[in-house]
């Protein structure tokens, strides 16, 4: 447990007191779901990520950590290929799901997308019913056709994202109208209703209040048995929480990656220790 | 730091706050200044509106008050032949049926009836000359025509001739005048709502003119103009948009549209003539060709309006779709045009409402011809409002002068019902994110 109150702590302090939940050690040793290997970004001139190579696991929850602008963003938007949408982007090295490069040519992007789902850090539910929000991945990929099948594809999502029991009654009614914590739950819905393999996260929670990010937590918690997942998060205190296996990124480099409970006790680089005692960040 | 070397005091705290206060008197008479100045803009903006507005509307209203004279005829078997209808002078039967209720007796050389004739509606003779065609029967029997007085006894009823006038300097003299008096009086002049301009096309007699060619074909043009300009503009804006890629070439194309918005809309008339006339042999003065024309013009107005519309959807809505996915094409259709959907029906519906108006490129069309039917098809010569204005204004009949009014009244109302349409379609599409 780190708890060091006779440090001067930052403004943004990192937590003073973490809680960390008992992990299952074979979550991080099962075969890595995702393979990034020298992966560099660079917009433009600017070089964003420098050969990062990392191995996430499957069935399990992967944080990537580090203060502002240091590539977690870049690096999680690599894997589904969502920076294919920014057109100075350059992405060069292997990032393998399942052996297979996601770059590679052969590769449909709207297909990878399918497998990996994204949920973005200010919920953005389709200006849709709650219904349509949910059936729209399935229909476009035929993973359900016709009205009995997309109700239950729909039921079966709402529920796996505790949504279900918020929202039975008024399915018919425009996403936007919930809640932001619950936005997010549907966006999260609206993400496993495609069966992906892969989940990532970006920053989640950080435009939810502590209650409704409690609510997104456990819901993780709870997902982290079907799908692989990767999180982006500011906040150490959530890493700790919710991830078996952390990455530690700054200035565009992974410094150090592993276990979530070494990083947070025993971590090997002096600038871990730096971000998580609040010394910057 | 030393005490010594300090210098002199700076402001106090309470010389600033004197000094704001101060200020704070000449803030808010500059602002009070400012919103003066935005009222009596929007008055001056309000008055020119007004002035304009009431010209018009003053001008033009009398053309919605028809006089109109019923006389009965005896259809006198010596002068018609029911074998040969056509034969018959039937304005002059009506003209005497006149004299006769006036109680006027002709003369040899037909003078009296000849008056006549100038105060009534030749429109009334051609209903006799039906009326018999239909039932040669009626052949020596009393019918009933029913029909408007002539432009100037029109005119005359409205208070629009002077009677101070010498006799030469107008055109009714004294006794056409009395007769006229005395017709109102016995009752066979009554005054009505003018139907007839409403229902009929142009004419040479101004009494007996409408606008519904021009109105049928201003309505077909703009159904050419808006089948070609909104699809064409939407998907060409659609693509320079999302799916084209960013370089010199795209960069090119951007500059000529809006370049292209602001050229003279006579050039696209000559470049109809041109092409569309003389090389592709479209027919000339149809809706066809003025619909083609204007939808070159119209189609800059819409790839610009439709591309900002697009602009102003939101990044997350597309990522949203793409992360769930959804190939550029359905990001696109499914998700960012219905989006941007109140944005690009103002703009089409407004570049519509502006082709309506359009009157230089059509006159090099060839649609300034005189039209006096309704065109049945989109090949027929026609006429459009503004240009039946045009031709109107032109005309040497006094009586046009209040049906150009009238035709420039039912014009605006045309264009306010389409800004209303696009309002009421605009809040049907939005939608909130």
């Amino acid at each position: 447990m780190l708890s060091k109150p006779d440090e001067p702590q930052a403004a943004n302090a990192g937590p003073v007191h973490i809680e960390l939940r008992p992990q299952a050690q074979h979550a991080v040793d099962a075969p890595a779901k995702l393979r990034a290997r020298d992966v560099s970004v660079f917009y433009g001139d600017k070089q964003a990520l420098f050969d990062v190579s990392l191995d996430v696991p499957e069935r399990a929850v992967t944080a990537l950590i580090g203060p502002s602008g240091c590539g977690k963003s870049t690096f999680l938007r690599c894997i589904n290929r969502m920076n294919d949408t920014i057109p100075t982007a350059k992405v060069s090295g292997r990032i393998e799901l399942d052996g297979e490069d996601v770059n590679d040519r052969s590769i449909d992007p709207v297909l990878l997308r399918a497998r990996v789902g994204m949920v973005f850090q200010k919920p953005n539910p389709f200006p849709k019913s709650i219904f349509e929000n949910v059936a729209y991945g399935p229909r476009i990929h035929g993973i359900a056709t016709g009205k009995r099948e997309l109700e239950h594809v729909v039921e079966t999502s709402l529920k796996r994202a505790g949504l279900w029991n918020e929202v039975a009654d008024r399915l018919h009614q425009p996403g936007t109208s919930l809640s932001g914590g619950q936005q997010q739950r549907l966006v999260i819905a609206r993400a496993i209703a495609v069966n992906p393999e892969v989940i990532l996260m970006d920053e989640p929670c950080s435009a939810l209040d502590p209650i409704a990010t409690a609510r997104v937590e456990e819901l993780i918690d709870e997902l982290r048995e079907e799908y692989c997942i990767v999180i982006v998060t500011h906040s150490m205190a959530q890493a700790a929480r919710v991830s078996q296996k952390t990455a530690f990124f700054h200035l565009g480099k992974l410094i150090e990656a592993g276990n979530t409970d070494e990083i947070f006790t025993n971590p090997r680089d002096s600038r871990t220790q730096d971000y998580i005692t609040g010394r910057f960040g | 730091m030393t005490d010594a070397a300090l210098p002199k005091a700076g402001p106090t705290p309470a010389d600033l706050r004197a000094a704001v206060a101060a200020r704070l008197k000449a803030r808010r008479a500059r602002e009070a200044r400012f919103r003066w100045y935005g009222r009596l803009a929007i008055i001056a903006a309000l008055s020119f509106l007004a002035v304009l507005l009431g010209r018009i509307v003053t001008q033009g209203y009398t053309t919605f008050l028809d006089y109109r004279i019923s006389v009965p005829v005896y259809v006198d078997p010596a002068r018609v032949d029911p074998a040969d209808p056509m034969g018959a002078n039937y304005d002059l039967l009506v003209a005497d049926a006149v004299l006769a209720r006036l109680g006027e007796q002709d003369d040899a050389r037909g003078t009296l009836s000849g008056k006549a004739m100038q105060l009534l509606s030749t429109d009334l003779g051609f209903q006799l000359l039906d009326k018999v065609r239909a039932d040669p029967g009626v052949v020596g029997q009393t019918v009933t025509v029913e029909g408007s007085v002539r432009a100037d006894a029109g005119l005359y009823y409205k208070g629009a001739v002077d009677a101070e006038l010498a006799q030469e300097d107008r055109k009714l003299d004294d006794q056409q005048i009395a007769w006229l008096d005395r017709l109102q009086d016995q009752g066979l002049v009554s005054s009505g709502f003018n139907t007839g301009f409403l229902t009929r096309s142009d004419s040479t007699e101004p009494e007996q003119a409408g606008v519904l060619g021009a109105v049928v074909g201003s309505a077909m043009m703009l159904l050419v103009t808006a089948l070609l300009s909104v699809p064409i503009g939407v998907l060409a804006a659609v693509y320079l948009e999302e799916f084209s890629p960013k370089n010199r070439w795209t960069s090119v194309i951007e500059v000529n549209i809006n370049n292209l918005a602001a050229v003279p809309s006579i050039v696209y008339g000559l470049l109809g003539l041109a092409v569309f006339i003389n090389w592709l042999a479209v027919p000339r003065s149809s809706p066809l060709v003025g619909g083609l024309v204007l939808a070159l013009m119209s189609l800059p107005t819409v790839i610009i309006a439709t591309r900002s519309a697009l602009k102003a959807v939101p990044p997350s809505i597309r990522e949203a779709a793409l992360g769930v996915g959804a190939s550029k094409t359905q990001t696109v259709f499914h998700h960012v045009l219905p989006l941007a959907m109140p944005g690009v029906m103002t703009g089409s519906i407004l570049s519509l409402a502006h082709a309506l108006g359009e009157t230089a490129p059509l006159l090099m069309v060839g649609m300034v011809s005189f039209v006096p039917g309704v065109p049945a098809g989109f090949t027929d010569a026609a006429t459009v409002l503004p240009v039946q204005v045009f031709i109107w204004e032109n005309a040497s009949e006094r009586a046009f002068h209040e049906r150009t009014a009238a035709a420039i009244i039912v014009l605006l109302v045309f264009m306010i019902v389409m800004n209303l349409v696009a309002i009421v379609l605009r809040r049907r599409f939005e939608r909130r994110w």
